[in-house]
């Protein structure tokens, strides 16, 4: 008898859930005509926004995963003293409020910054900022990710790739990764969408300029105000993205797993 | 049955923070200074285009208080605010950190001064287009070369500035006030001056009419009005 009302329980929370998630997502693609949106995409300010947003992304991705990767391996794989506080001071961006991702990176890397003596104006207002800003709140989701999927490769399969002669960097490329290729997929797919996504780091490092600084999450702020028809589709596309990548992901893992 | 209590436990804690009695008053950034220092209502700033832009996503804030008199205006039109009443005055001002080469907006035209200014819909930035378009058009072009960042509102502007990510900024002399020594004002040319004139008004549908009133009552008179002076506020045009 208590089995019933516990699984009854469950399908409402479920219920309750799903119809909290997604009906922002359906009131976006439903408060505007297809039309409209296609339209309010034909304006140049909103490619532009979206083209600098997926190249930003992509670049910071490319950082993430080609310096995240061994040092994942490294924190996956070792155990040194202070390892714990080091994984939590990495992962610490995760919980960070982007206003204070922002206002950290000006006091590291602003013109005032404790390096501001080497990066000067480099950063701040201009694209390359924009990269760090979406690099530095992607990063842990990806390292979080990789260093649990490198945890989770079979020791064995370690040892017999070492057995068989392979050094570390061999066993790492061609052992440990492959292995890992679900987790690191799935990191890489979260830290992309993240990046998409960020907006108070960027406006507060980058500023908003169109064309240099002004992402697609900073364009849908600005045009709330003046335009909802364009907010609401580059929110729709920016939605249709991230989905993309998701489902990605989905699939990705389970390829790995099946 | 032990989960009920957490229900219970996040119901209670919701309404908690969110269910208040207090007035809620939707401010343009630039009104922060003196608006924090009154208390008895719970503020919410952001540029007056955003906090307009709500309104008509059907936001019900109780008190519209925006730092132009458009965007009131605008609502009142559309039967979405009571008559907006002029409360308060300010002036437009270029900001440059304490010690900055920068004398005027000549200085601006020079290649590698970096601008901070109001994208176009936030009235900070709608000022400071209508006092560029005051300008040389070979002058204007050059000031706008030079422009890095169009921010959504002031608080965004005065920040690029006192951070040290760009040379100068346009702002309010309230703004430059508020900043302490971060911050000083240059006075620009009294023929290119625009009129800023911060409206309120009494959303519709407001829980709390009579008191919406009475504070906008009080910012034209009283403890409000004091405050809105101390901080740099001029009195309604």
């Amino acid at each position: 008898m208590m089995a019933r009302p516990f699984a009854v329980a469950c399908g409402a929370a479920l219920a309750v859930a799903v119809a909290f998630l997604a009906l922002p997502v359906v009131a976006v693609f439903a408060d505007a005509p297809p039309r409209d949106l296609v339209s309010a995409l034909g304006d140049d300010a909103a490619l532009d926004a979206l083209r600098l947003s997926f190249e930003c992304s992509a670049l910071a991705l490319v950082a993430v995963v080609v310096i995240g990767t061994p040092a994942a391996w490294l924190l996956a794989t070792r155990r040194f003293p202070g390892r714990a506080a080091l994984v939590t001071l990495v992962e610490l961006p995760l919980v960070m409020p982007p206003a204070v991702a922002g206002i950290g990176l000006l006091a590291a890397l602003g013109p005032d910054g404790i390096l501001g003596g080497i990066t000067g104006r480099h950063l701040v207002l201009q694209t390359a900022g924009v990269v760090v800003a979406l690099a530095f709140v992607s990063a842990p989701f990806y390292l979080r990710l990789a260093q649990a999927g490198f945890a989770a490769v079979d020791p064995a399969l370690l040892e017999a790739s070492r057995t068989l002669g392979a050094g570390e960097a061999r066993t790492f490329a061609r052992v440990a990764v492959p292995s890992a290729r679900a987790a690191l997929a799935a990191g890489a797919a979260l830290a992309w969408g993240r990046a998409l996504g960020e907006f108070g780091a960027t406006l507060m490092f980058a500023g908003s300029f169109r064309g240099v600084t002004q992402t697609a999450p900073l364009a849908i702020y600005e045009r709330f105000s003046t335009d909802l028809t364009a907010a609401l589709a580059l929110s729709a596309v920016l939605i249709a993205v991230s989905a993309g990548l998701l489902l990605a992901v989905k699939l990705a893992t389970r390829d790995a797993v099946g | 049955m032990r989960w009920w209590w957490l229900i219970g436990l996040a119901l209670v804690a919701g309404c908690g923070s969110g269910g208040s009695d207090d007035l809620k008053v939707s401010a343009a950034s630039s009104l922060k200074p003196p608006f924090t220092q009154l208390g008895g209502a719970r503020f919410s700033f952001a540029g007056s285009d955003q906090l307009a832009a709500q309104i008509r996503s059907g936001a019900k804030p109780d008190v519209f208080a925006a730092a132009n008199a458009k965007l009131p205006d605008e609502l009142y039109a559309d039967g979405l605010v009571e008559q907006p009443v002029a409360f308060a005055g300010n002036r437009l001002v270029l900001a440059v950190a304490p010690k900055s080469r920068i004398a005027g907006l000549a200085d601006l035209v020079t290649p590698g001064v970096a601008i901070a200014m109001g994208s176009s819909s936030v009235p900070i930035g709608s000022y400071t287009e209508k006092v560029l378009s005051g300008l040389p058009a070979a002058q204007r072009a050059a000031i706008m070369r030079n422009v890095r960042s169009r921010e959504p509102d002031v608080a965004g502007v005065i920040g690029k500035l006192t951070e040290g990510a760009v040379d100068a900024g346009f702002v309010y002399v309230t703004d430059v006030r508020a900043a302490g020594g971060r911050a000083e004002a240059i006075e620009l040319p009294a023929a290119l001056e625009p009129d800023v004139t911060y409206e309120a008004a009494v959303v519709k549908g407001s829980g709390h009419p009579a008191r919406a009133r009475a504070f906008i009552e009080g910012l034209l008179s009283g403890r409000a009005a004091a405050a809105l002076r101390r901080a740099g506020f001029l009195p309604a045009p």
